[in-house]
């Protein structure tokens, strides 16, 4: 497969564009692989790519029982950062947010990554106490971080509501200017092209239904296109990720709600960066095509639905005119729910799962886009290697056990 | 929007609630004196099912008494409500 240029780009403009070779090959599953990963969404793609170029893996299948990038890779906001509190999550998320800076030129496929920057809003004078030491915490870890004030806030963004007799008037701000938003498809479709160049089969229409386990050992996956005998396994399923666990008898500390976001209708330009709110509960940034993009909480039930529930609509809605009261006329055109695994902690699971074999990537709840590619390195050398990447170490299963949890509640408190 | 029917006012639309998160979680007997991993057993496992799940709710802006019901987690239909302390009723296939 020919590499993207100017070149190839005038040679195609010249024969209308008909001449396009496919991105990747919609492959069909061979009996044996040395490494099967469940699900083909972001993470996973990212895995096989990762696995194939930097850990020495080829010999790859992607199982995804839809199309590729159809889940909650296309079900989320985009958002893009790396501003956590606790080290073990602030170094996760920057080696991501490091891996998002090279990822166009990496995978030859435009993300479109665009670091507008992430703005924390604080809305007391504890809040933003709290925002200053996360920010002096970042910084000590080497990650990008300033403080805004009010001033700079309404040179930022003037749309946003800054008077003080807002329901909850804002105080101050955290920006991380490194962070932004990506092109969702892209990331999905970027690493599935990427992957493929290196010999990795992309298997669409492709449902697991069941894991075949001998002695203790992994041997391979049942699906809906015929067995498929495997020496690793890599689960890497989001919101399904306690239905694919029970196929391996194991139960996980996870729970599925349903994650719902919102696109307006296309203005002209208004919001140049990306606004989150903990205290009112919304996030907002305005993509390349003029839509408004927001997103709240999660809905606060259990759900495998992929369909939200409507008091939260009114409420993400009314959030997000809270802080932009001149939204209060655009028209929203569309929403999704999508089924995001939510931990205890709300931090991720990477690691090894008590099936030899058998490796889990899952809890990243409502905040699972952003990790995409540094999740992907790292549950790609924790599944080559047999043992958890250093990175991973802390994200072990074992830790509910040994109660080291990694409570992120400040920095994911709000789903984004 | 769940339309729930509480068992002391009536159906309810859902803003009324909250949800308590699964049933029938029994916590580990201090007198069998539990190690870590069946403690966390019981503070962070759950069933999680695709399907039909035993759940609490609390009628929290009603009567302010809790409840539990069978729901389905795809469809969010609620087969069967019943008292706090009784055990799971059949559900229905």
């Amino acid at each position: 497969m020919t590499p993207y240029s100017l070149l190839s780009l005038a040679r195609n403009a010249l024969t209308g564009h008909r001449r396009w070779a496919p991105a990747w090959r919609d492959a069909a599953p061979k009996p044996a692989y040395d490494v099967v990963i469940v699900g083909g969404g972001g993470h996973g793609l990212a895995t096989a790519h990762y696995l194939a170029s930097r850990y020495g893996v080829t010999n790859v299948a992607v199982l995804e029982k839809g199309w590729i990038g159809g889940g909650n890779t296309a079900r989320n906001t985009t958002i893009v950062r790396s501003n956590y509190l606790l080290d073990d999550s602030a170094f996760l998320y920057e080696h991501s947010l490091k891996l998002w800076e090279g990822l166009t030129a990496e995978l030859d496929f435009n993300v479109m990554f665009s670091q507008r920057g992430v703005v924390s809003l604080a809305h007391s004078a504890h809040e933003l106490t709290a925002l200053r030491q996360r920010d002096r915490v970042m910084r000590l870890n080497g990650i990008d971080s300033e403080m805004l004030d009010r001033a700079a806030l309404r040179r930022l963004a003037p749309a946003l509501d800054l008077s003080p007799t807002a329901r909850f008037p804002v105080t101050g701000a955290s920006i991380q200017r490194r962070g932004g938003i990506a092109r969702h498809d892209a990331v999905a479709w970027g690493f599935a092209r990427a992957a493929d160049r290196r010999g990795v089969d992309i298997v669409q229409n492709c449902a697991v239904t069941g894991l075949r386990i001998e002695d203790g050992r992994v041997t391979g996956v049942e699906t809906t296109r015929g067995p498929i005998r495997a020496g690793k396994v890599g689960i890497a399923v989001a919101g399904h990720s306690g239905v694919l666990a029970a196929m391996a008898g194991l139960r996980l500390p996870i729970r599925s709600y349903t994650l719902q976001a919102f696109v307006s209708e296309p203005l002209k330009p208004v919001l140049d960066t990306v606004i989150v709110s903990n205290q009112v509960s919304c996030y907002v940034s305005q993509s390349d095509k003029g839509e408004l993009v927001f997103g709240a909480a999660r809905d606060n039930y259990s759900s495998y639905s992929q369909r939200g529930s409507l008091p939260i609509l009114e409420d993400c809605v009314a959030n997000l005119l809270q802080l932009f009261p001149a939204f209060s006329r655009v028209g929203v055109l569309r929403g999704w729910g999508g089924t995001v695994d939510v931990s205890p902690d709300l931090s991720p699971i990477i690691g090894p799962l008590p099936v030899e074999g058998l490796f889990i990537n899952c809890g990243w709840g409502t905040g699972g886009f952003k990790a995409t590619p540094g999740a992907g390195d790292v549950f790609a050398a924790t599944i080559a290697r047999g043992e958890p990447h250093p990175l991973a170490v802390p994200f072990g299963l074992d830790r509910f056990a040994t109660g080291r949890l990694i409570d992120e509640a400040a920095a994911a408190g709000v789903s984004h | 929007m769940l339309l729930i029917p509480c068992p002391h006012c009536g159906p309810r639309e859902e803003r009324e609630f909250r949800c308590g998160g699964e049933s029938h979680v029994a916590r580990p007997a201090v007198a069998e004196a539990p190690d870590d991993r069946t403690f966390a057993e019981y503070l962070y496992v759950r069933t999680n099912p695709r399907g039909v799940l035993a759940e609490r709710w609390h009628h929290l802006y009603g009567c302010r008494r809790w409840f539990n019901l069978l729901r389905d987690t795809v469809t969010h239909e609620i087969t069967a409500v019943y008292p706090m302390g009784a055990s799971r009723p059949e559900s229905a296939p």
